[in-house]
């Protein structure tokens, strides 16, 4: 008979734990989760790219819906449990379900830290643990004010980069010294301080924090000293204790977090404890890799192995802050028995201290270069005795034995236990032992089967690597699809070799690059067109054979074979001329439906293709160019009307739409480029979920880009805040240049985005003046050859075979 | 001698190589192709999937690819390529010099 097993708690440790069990004794247990947080598990390692916009929460799930359903699991989201009756074997939660078991498994976590500071309890002050924190954090980022992060360890960074990255203005306190004094020491706490400090964010070390105050809500922060810091909102990431509190009340032994034994067992033998509510040999535990291996056991011991025990590891640390690179392990404390051996390349950012006790690494402390934390982890971990290197120890693996070794044979000269993974303990053999025992080709088989680099990613690199090593040619890194069944190229290659090779036709793309068909296909064709426009704009023909129907005749093609006309209303500004002149030739031409867009744009649907050239000529009269509704370029500035008329309205949003669409417009572009100017942070011209939007506030412009409102709904990731309008339509140009000249034909710009990485844009467009004045340069260009109205150019005869018959045979007429 | 009575549609020139071109007929639009190698063929303008014109699709190879939803059709056959399946009514085509002729049944019984 199946026994009942009841889970509290559904964070990463029980997730893992299930998957084990689930493998070790599928179909024993009937299981039944109760989570606090109203979802299912999701990576919480990943909260803070979440945080800086690097990640969607999405993308961080680990179990989604499915998963549960899959495995007949009973999943209550939103149910907190109140109380446990160990005689009866039942459990309770808030909204009054009550469960009986026959094992209970208690994963309730930690609680944060709160300091009990005058004002703690006031709105605007946060805790950074859940996804709630976050969307808490984010949605306060909004107002783009003042934050005060208090704790200068791990979280409190991760928390202070990420809100710094969501546009906040922000300060960090911390008591000690030095930041991260737990894992840095102080040279390496120096060198991180400084890391933060150039991103703009505001260090204050050995702040004592005495009050929080404000009427009604956050409003500043005091410290003992009489600093007085403003903000609107306060973080407080100074640490985390176990949540015991539910083992406490049902009288299980809790001394720091719920006493367990090595199997994960607590004082009554049907309950077992694991994650960060544990506390086994007199230990608790805030990283996940000794959260996962506590998750193990308690499977093993569940699925009937006795013997399964705990093991206690260290484990490094690794910070999630992009750019800053960070890695400490184990003990580096001084001491009379203890020599060190340390590097210091002050200008190239880099520190390395190895802490050293009978001729074995203790601890290891990286900053700024951190490649060889494995090799030293596992050196430690095996008491390697390091005597014999010892000169060159420090200059890592790579310098040992004679010539420097390149970074693929540093890999491959790693032990076979050498932990790769450290977030999940998967060592080398296993890694490689899946790809050759079922044939693994891809980094995410290898994810799904052996979960290395599966949680903060930090590993993909060596992971890669093993791969190359491993089954060689078969693991092609960048996966390349082909462009079509034409080429064995993908795309990225094409677009590579139509520069390197000055590529300026789509017959010599063809015959360069070896096309196995006579003149491509429709796949290709249109993709091949575009990077030639794209590259060489003044020294290509555009192939209009090449190009969707649409983007050749300048309209929109209807299912019936009809045409929908949208002429350009710069920024969706229009007036009683044009308004007339489009209700003529309406009438005139008998158009049978008019439809105003989702872009602000007035459609025209139902025109016979014969009657194009006239209708646009008649447009024309009245002022009118093509509005590019059809075309894979710049479509419509969707705009609101800003400081001349509304009351919230900060810049003139109306203005600088009309100025970018006139800049812009008739540039081709991967995909399809809609973008939107809001007035005001109100965002009446739905700006963040675009191509490209911008959020005008007091102070300036913040240009927001890579959301999608269609297929898949994403908000904008924020590129960054420019002072001016000429500002703003520069870093606008220029980031559209890059996708121009990166994207994948239809690609829309928030899929490049996911493929390049939100903070290589940042750094090209907002970082680095110089990259972004080249773009800026190359668009204008480029703007030179494509800004010509292709309406009028029909209207004067081009392309007119285009849109008459060829003949008319056989009818009465024509037949005498 | 021909049995079809073959009527003349224009030049070749007419059309765009890789293009199309439609000729009007009491029995519905006719779609006239003309390949890169210089190829001419002739069918039904409309997709056996949802009526789509091809004469507005991409030519490439002896196959065109209707506009509504990327079926792939082949030019000499009439045929649907790939997994769809479908045929749309191929028409005889004659090329003299630069002048290009096509057969209706129709219009050939009519003549008879």
């Amino acid at each position: 008979m199946t026994e009942k097993l009841v889970i509290i708690g559904n964070g990463m440790a029980p997730g893992r734990m299930l998957e084990h069990l689930l493998e070790k004794a599928p179909g024993r247990y009937q299981v039944t989760i109760f989570n606090a947080e109203p979802r299912v598990n999701y990576d919480r390692i990943m909260l803070s790219p979440v945080l800086s916009g690097e990640k969607a929460y999405e993308e961080i799930i680990i179990h989604g819906d499915g998963w549960y359903i899959k495995h007949d699991i009973t999943l209550y989201k939103g149910h907190k449990i109140i109380a446990i009756d160990r005689t009866a074997k039942t459990i309770t939660s808030d909204h009054g379900v009550t469960e009986p078991y026959d094992k209970l498994v208690i994963a309730t976590g930690s609680v944060p830290f709160i300091i009990p500071v005058p004002g703690h309890n006031l709105p605007g002050v946060l805790t950074y643990r859940d996804l709630d924190d976050v969307q808490a954090m984010m949605l306060a980022a909004q107002s783009r004010a003042k934050a005060v992060v208090i704790g200068g360890g791990l979280l409190g960074l991760e928390a202070a980069a990420g809100l710094n990255a969501q546009g906040m203005d922000v300060t960090v306190l911390h008591v000690m010294p030095t930041l991260m004094e737990r894992q840095l020491d102080p040279a390496a706490g120096y060198l991180l301080q400084r890391a933060v400090e150039e991103r703009g964010i505001k260090v204050i070390t050995k702040a004592n924090t005495q009050a929080i105050t404000g009427n009604g809500k956050v409003e500043r922060v005091e410290l003992a000293d009489g600093t007085v810091i403003p903000a609107t909102l306060v973080v407080m990431a100074v640490g985390i204790r176990p949540n015991a509190t539910i083992a406490k009340e049902a009288g299980l032994a809790v001394n720091r977090g719920i006493v367990v034994d090595a199997g994960m067992r607590s004082n009554d033998p049907d309950i077992y404890a694991l994650g960060e509510c544990a506390e086994v040999n007199g230990q608790v535990y805030g990283l996940v890799a000794p959260l996962y291996e506590m998750a193990r056991v308690a499977a093993s011991q569940l699925a009937g192995d006795a013997a399964a025990a705990f093991v206690h590891s260290d484990t490094p640390t690794k910070l999630k802050v992009t750019g800053i690179e960070l890695f400490s392990l184990g003990d580096f404390a001084d001491g009379d028995d203890r020599q060190e051996i340390v590097l210091r390349d002050a200008s190239a950012g880099v520190y390395k201290r190895l802490v050293l006790k009978d001729d074995r690494i203790i601890g290891t402390v990286l900053y700024g270069e951190t490649a060889d934390g494995a090799w030293f982890n596992d050196l430690k971990k095996k008491q390697t005795d390091i005597s014999e290197m010892r000169d060159t120890l420090i200059f890592g693996q790579s310098y040992q034995g004679g010539a420097p070794l390149d970074p693929m044979a540093a890999v491959a000269a790693l032990p076979d236990d050498a932990e790769i993974c450290g977030c999940n303990g998967v060592c080398k053999s296993k890694i490689t032992g899946a790809i050759m025992a079922k044939g693994l080709t891809s980094l995410d088989d290898v994810r799904a089967h052996t979960k290395a680099s599966a949680s903060c990613g930090s590993c993909t690199g060596l992971v890669e690597k093993l791969m190359v090593l491993t089954i060689g040619d078969k693991y092609n890194p960048a996966a390349v699809q082909p462009m079509c069944g034409c080429t064995t190229l993908g795309h990225d290659e094409v677009r590579r070799l139509i520069k390197a090779k000055h590529l300026k036709t789509i017959p010599a793309v063809m015959q360069e690059l070896e096309w196995q068909t006579s003149c491509g296909c429709a796949k290709c064709r249109p993709a091949l067109n575009y990077y030639l426009v794209c590259d060489w704009p003044d020294g290509y023909a555009d192939d209009y054979q090449s190009r969707f129907i649409n983007e050749r005749v300048h309209a929109n093609i209807q299912k019936d074979g009809t045409y929908s006309v949208v002429p350009r209303m710069w920024g969706g500004v229009t007036n009683a001329a044009e308004l007339r002149a489009i209700a003529d030739v309406v009438d005139k031409f008998e158009i049978p439906m008019v439809k105003v867009t989702g872009g602000q744009r007035i459609d025209m649907l139902g025109i016979r293709k014969e009657d194009l050239p006239a209708v646009w000529a008649d447009l024309g009269q009245a002022g009118f160019v093509s509005g590019h509704a059809y075309a894979k370029g710049l479509r419509t500035v969707k705009t609101c009307v800003g400081s001349d008329w509304c009351r919230f309205g900060t810049q003139d949003s109306t203005g600088l739409g009309i100025r970018i669409e006139k800049f812009m417009w008739g540039s081709w572009t991967p995909a399809k480029l809609k973008m939107a100017v809001s007035g005001c942070p109100r965002n009446c011209a739905e700006a963040t979920c675009k191509d490209v939007g911008v959020i005008c506030v007091d102070s300036g412009y913040e240009i927001h880009f890579a959301g999608a409102a269609g297929l898949d709904i994403k908000s904008t990731e924020v590129l960054g805040m420019v002072r001016t309008e000429d500002e703003a339509l520069q870093h606008i140009v220029a980031l559209t240049q890059m996708y121009r000249e990166q994207g994948r034909y239809l690609e829309r710009i928030y899929k490049w985005a996911k493929r390049i990485g939100i903070a290589e844009i940042k750094r090209q467009i907002m970082d680095d003046g110089e990259k972004r004045q080249t773009y800026y340069e190359r668009f204008v260009f480029s703007q030179k050859f494509a800004q010509v109205d292709p309406w009028s150019e029909r209207v004067s005869g081009k392309d007119k075979h285009e849109f008459r018959p060829m003949a008319s045979v056989g009818f009465a007429q024509a037949a005498e | 001698m021909d049995e079809f009575n073959w009527i003349a549609i224009g030049s070749i020139t007419d059309i765009p190589r890789r293009g199309a071109r439609c000729v009007n007929t009491p029995e519905g639009k006719i779609a006239v192709f003309r390949t890169a190698e210089d190829q001419v063929f002739a069918m039904d303008d409309h997709c056996p999937h949802k009526g789509g014109p091809l004469s507005q699709g991409i030519v490439h190879g002896a196959a065109v690819t209707c506009p509504l939803h990327n079926w792939v059709i082949s030019l000499e056959t009439g045929k649907a390529l790939g997994a769809d399946e479908g045929a749309v009514r191929t028409i005889p085509v004659r090329v003299e010099g630069v002048h290009l002729f096509i057969a209706l049944e129709a219009l050939a019984s009519r003549a008879a």
